[in-house]
């Protein structure tokens, strides 16, 4: 079970949380303006990186709230948590 | 609905099993030789597949077997067999939802009846029942049409009450107070196990002696280009291979490999875990599986009681998954048979399986010209291997899609025509 660090609550057990994803994957902001082969990219392709990568968590048995973290998917190290505005940490 | 599939007999020189080369093997205590040849590879061959797991040889063996293809190589970055393969539950049925699944999990069905005549080798397939409980009126309506779509497709699938379903497998806890209570269960007679690590040996050793170059600690760094964008081989750990044309089996590892040759393909990978008890005296006489719970059990001929668990929530590489994933399972395997609380578990282990959005595999050609991809069987890959090596092997011989495979290619997912297969195979595939 994996220790996450809540920005805003601390390190919890990973039971309170939920993985919401892989992080920052925008939208198109004009749907109708994309062809297909974008918005399938969008709908249904993801990163799935042997090592870095960046996901959403939400704290649901906690402070409710999204985060995104950065985490080694080789050894399952979190790099870094940051705020949902933020950029991700070089 | 479904003919037979054709099984060519391999006809080629090797050493065969016989009641008498058992005999003389045991009498003189002689070694048995190797039963496939680990040649250094060849600067080219005609098809590289990329994985040496049962999907992977099964298709290397087909192309041999029905189409005539030889110089084939096998590239297994660790041992064959050493992936998935070995690392899952050996469940295998064939009672999915939708026409197109079930067409494909029953061609694979039907090879799995014949497939030790056809390879002289026991891959151990024992059809003694895949059972799916059902716990709550969802569950009931659900597994109901299950069975209902199942016969329209002629595939068995039958509906037991509880007492039904204790007679057939007696250790299971079918009280009204317990606390899964059991409401009735859908039972596939043809469904059952084989033995995982017989299946890659006995693809290996039939693809070997048809001249299929089996490359192990092998593992693809690159996937080389022309100028027109088609392959023209890969760069590995033992140095360059040419071949106009690729399959890649790689399951978890798929995405990475894809990714050299520049492409995205719709797959996340998660470690699917799975644990063995310590072997006892049989008493588990089929599988049975329960989706709601989420447990799934059956019964070695070691004596092992063999349970599969669930998948981590997030992607990863790592093949260990989290203590209160199987932790869960063992809770729910406790309640449903109390007689198993006893025992204790020897070990447990994870694969990185590869998981597609509509929970159904990705198989076909790329828009990469002479790269073909076989990936996405999810948390239920094993029991598709001989129908996922048989239609993968058309499908690159010809460079069309076998018509079992065409809807599961990757258009699938710009034009929308999913196969949902979400709700029929959640984690327990």
């Amino acid at each position: 079970m994996l220790l996450i660090p809540c920005p805003w609550c601390g390190k919890r057990p990973e039971l309170e949380f939920r993985h919401a994803g892989q992080a920052h994957v925008a939208r198109p902001a004009d749907p109708s303006a994309v062809d297909d082969d974008a918005w399938a990219a969008f709908l249904y392709v993801r990163d799935n990186p042997k090592g870095r990568h960046a996901e959403r968590w939400r704290h649901v048995h906690g402070c409710g709230r999204f985060f995104n973290a950065v985490r080694d998917t080789v050894t399952d190290r979190i790099a870094a948590t940051y705020k949902p505005n933020e950029a991700p940490p070089a | 609905m479904y003919d037979r599939p054709t099984q060519a007999r391999a006809t080629f020189p090797r050493p065969a099993f016989s009641f008498w080369s058992l005999l003389r093997r045991a009498m003189l205590a002689e070694p048995w030789p190797a039963q496939w040849r680990s040649p250094d590879p060849q600067p080219a061959y005609d098809v590289i597949i990329v994985g040496g797991g049962g999907h992977g040889l099964a298709t290397a063996h087909y192309l041999a077997a029905e189409h005539g293809i030889r110089r084939v190589a096998v590239l297994e970055k660790g041992w064959i067999g050493g992936g998935n393969t070995g690392r899952n539950t050996t469940i295998i049925r064939s009672n999915y939802l939708q026409d197109e699944s079930a067409a494909l999990y029953e061609h694979a069905l039907k090879l799995w009846e014949t497939l030790s005549e056809a390879l002289d080798y026991n891959v151990m397939y024992s059809a003694r029942g895949v059972m799916m409980l059902a716990h709550d009126e969802h569950d009931v309506r659900s597994l109901k049409r299950h069975v209902h779509a199942n016969r329209l497709n002629g595939i068995d699938n039958e509906w037991l009450t509880p007492d039904q379903a204790k007679a057939f497998c007696p250790p299971l806890e079918i009280s009204p107070a317990s606390r899964h209570p059991v409401l009735g269960a859908a039972l596939q007679r043809r469904g059952g196990v084989a033995r995982h690590d017989a299946v890659a040996w006995g693809y290996a050793r039939a693809a070997s002696a048809q001249g299929v170059d089996i490359v192990e600690n092998c593992e693809v760094t690159a996937i080389r280009r022309g100028r027109d964008g088609a392959v023209t081989g890969v760069e590995t750990t033992r140095g360059p291979i040419a071949a106009p044309r690729i399959g890649i089996v790689a399951a978890g590892h798929t995405s990475v490999l894809m990714g050299m040759a520049g492409m995205r393909v719709p797959l996340e990978s998660f470690p699917l875990q799975a644990l063995v008890s310590e072997p006892v005296k049989p008493v588990m006489p089929c599988v049975v599986m329960s989706n709601t719970v989420h447990c799934y059990v059956s019964q070695s001929d070691k004596g092992e009681l063999v349970i599969g668990g669930g998948t981590d929530v997030y992607p990863s590489y790592a093949q260990r998954g989290a203590l209160h994933v199987s932790t869960h399972t063992l809770e729910a395997i406790c309640e449903l048979f109390p007689g198993f609380r006893r025992l204790r578990m020897l070990r447990s282990w994870g694969g990185i399986v590869d998981v597609t959005p509509d929970r159904s595999p990705i198989i076909g050609p790329t828009p990469v010209s002479g790269l073909f991809v076989n990936c996405g069987w999810g948390t239920g890959g094993f029991k598709a291997t001989p129908g996922s090596g048989h239609v993968f092997a058309a499908t690159i011989a010809t460079g069309t899609p076998h018509p079992l495979a065409a809807p599961f290619g990757l258009e699938r997912f710009r034009s929308g025509h999913l196969i949902d297969e979400a709700a029929a195979a959640a984690v327990a595939h």
